[in-house]
């Protein structure tokens, strides 16, 4: 299965450019675990030291928080999409 | 939806035959009417910020007829602002932002009474500026003044409407503990200081706080009015560059430390610690040893030094200006790093200074000791080194 994981603007510098990627995963995890093995360097972006899924990066399917669903277990189709979204905080400057 | 203006705060609010023609094409809708009007004239916003998000809100609520608007800043207005923060003029360089600011929103309708606070919001003075607003506006630049902003409207019970930006990519929500999340069910904590970059770093298109900020506006508009489906429980996220609007869900959350089911912060905290910023003055005196200043990285030069200088900026920055450095973005260095030679001094810069410190902190993780970070960056270079070079 292929599913499409969204990569926002300030994770781009780690996917070489790419504001998408194509992965094979039946869950959350499959994917991100691949993403990561892809491009090494986005891990300490999105997992802390203790592989945890960091509290300033959030994953959705769809328009869904995996917080609400089953977590990094939530499972995906070839239709979903999945979205990154990190807190960003310009404005004023 | 219901307004943040209570009815009887109506009692006494009266639109004279000027104002009538000002908001005739307000008033002919049956979503705003009379009633609408003059809730806006009764009611009050708090700016926090006039910068780019600011700016289009200030004249949107100012023209709309907000009858009391507040702004906080204290920034003064600089050329590299006008690309985007368009409350300013080319004239205001050098001028309060704030002064600036009120002058340009009374300009477009004197109706509107503008209050300044020119002070950076800190734990000790927001309860006491942001209690007499209905609404409370979040245009900062800083994780420290959001999650402040966050947790004072929590403790308020005030809605925040938020918005922020990065190069082509925005975002914008209400939040409003009472009837949906905050800003920190959606994010529980602030990523560390330097893992994000700051749109002084990663750059921003002048329109995006445009959308962005005015979409502030509209939902600012909406709260006062308690018209229409409010942006509370969503996230808005908008990218200029495939002209893409999307929302994901937002959901409030039960073990939430403000604003959960058994909330653990009762009153605002150090916002500098919770988002691990440092005052520049307690960094170490180990530190100092990997760091170098424009004038000693001169006199270096000048005595003819073997120094290697590494420039961490991206190419189009090159372009701009540089010092015939190496180039390696920042972003490329863990995967370029053998292209440098440890046996040789490394001079790391980058525009201000910000990122080469954190290149110097990776190289030295990987084993580099012979490096220093240029203080001040390219930027101090062309102030105070060779003027012939533009600064940006």
């Amino acid at each position: 299965m292929a599913t499409k994981v969204m990569i926002p603007t300030p994770l781009r510098a780690y996917t070489d450019k790419r504001d998408s990627v194509v992965l094979d995963g039946a869950t959350i995890d499959d994917l991100l675990q691949q993403l990561t093995i892809r491009y090494a360097p986005l891990k300490k972006h999105l997992y802390d030291d203790n592989e945890k899924l960091r509290s300033y990066v959030n994953i959705y399917v769809n328009d869904e928080d995996i917080r609400y669903l089953q977590k990094e277990q939530t499972k995906v189709t070839d239709s979903d999409v999945v979205s990154i979204i990190p807190s960003i905080a310009g404005g004023r400057r | 939806m219901i307004s943040t203006v209570e009815v009887e705060r109506l009692e006494g609010i009266k639109l004279s035959h000027e104002e009538i023609r000002r908001y005739g094409r307000h008033l002919i809708m049956p979503e705003v009417g009379l009633d609408g009007q003059k809730k806006l004239k009764a009611a009050s916003v708090l700016m926090i910020g006039a910068g780019g998000l600011g700016s289009p809100l200030g004249l949107y609520l100012g023209a709309a007829g907000v009858g009391r608007i507040g702004i906080v800043d204290f920034d003064v207005v600089e050329y590299s602002n006008l690309q985007r923060q368009i409350v300013h003029s080319t004239s205001d360089v050098g001028r309060s932002k704030l002064d600036s600011a009120r002058e340009r929103i009374q300009n477009i309708n004197p109706h509107v009474h503008v209050e300044t606070f020119e002070t950076r919001l800190t734990s000790e003075n927001a309860m006491e500026i942001l209690k007499d607003y209905d609404v409370i506006v979040d245009g900062t630049d800083n994780f420290p003044t959001r999650y402040l902003v966050n947790d004072a409207c929590v403790l308020l019970k005030k809605p925040n409407v938020y918005g922020s930006i990065f190069r082509f990519e925005g975002q914008a929500s209400v939040f409003y503990a009472k009837e949906g999340p905050c800003y920190r069910c959606l994010y529980s904590e602030p990523p560390p200081p330097g893992l994000v970059p700051s749109c002084a770093e990663g750059g921003v298109l002048g329109v995006l706080p445009g959308i962005v900020g005015t979409i502030q506006a509209a939902e600012t508009i909406k709260l006062i009015l308690g018209a229409g489906d409010s942006l509370i429980g969503r996230l808005l996220l908008f990218d200029a560059l495939k002209m893409q609007f999307r929302e994901v869900k937002l959901r409030k959350n039960s073990d939430c430390t403000m604003c959960g089911e058994h909330p653990t912060i009762h009153r605002l905290i150090d916002y500098d610690a919770f988002c691990g910023v440092t005052p520049e003055a307690s960094e170490s005196r180990e530190r100092s040893a990997y760091e170098i200043s424009v004038e000693e990285l001169k006199a270096r030069l000048d005595q003819g030094d073997d120094l290697f200088v590494l420039d961490v900026r991206e190419p189009q920055e090159y372009e701009i200006v540089n010092m015939n450095g190496y180039l390696i973005p920042l972003g490329e260095l863990p995967k370029r790093v053998h292209e440098l030679d440890s046996s040789r001094e490394i001079i790391v810069h980058c525009q201000r200074g910000g990122r080469s410190a954190r290149a110097v902190e990776l190289l030295k993780q990987m084993g580099f000791r012979k490096i220093k970070n240029l203080l001040g960056g390219i930027d101090a270079w062309a102030a105070r080194i060779d003027p012939s070079l533009p600064r940006y």
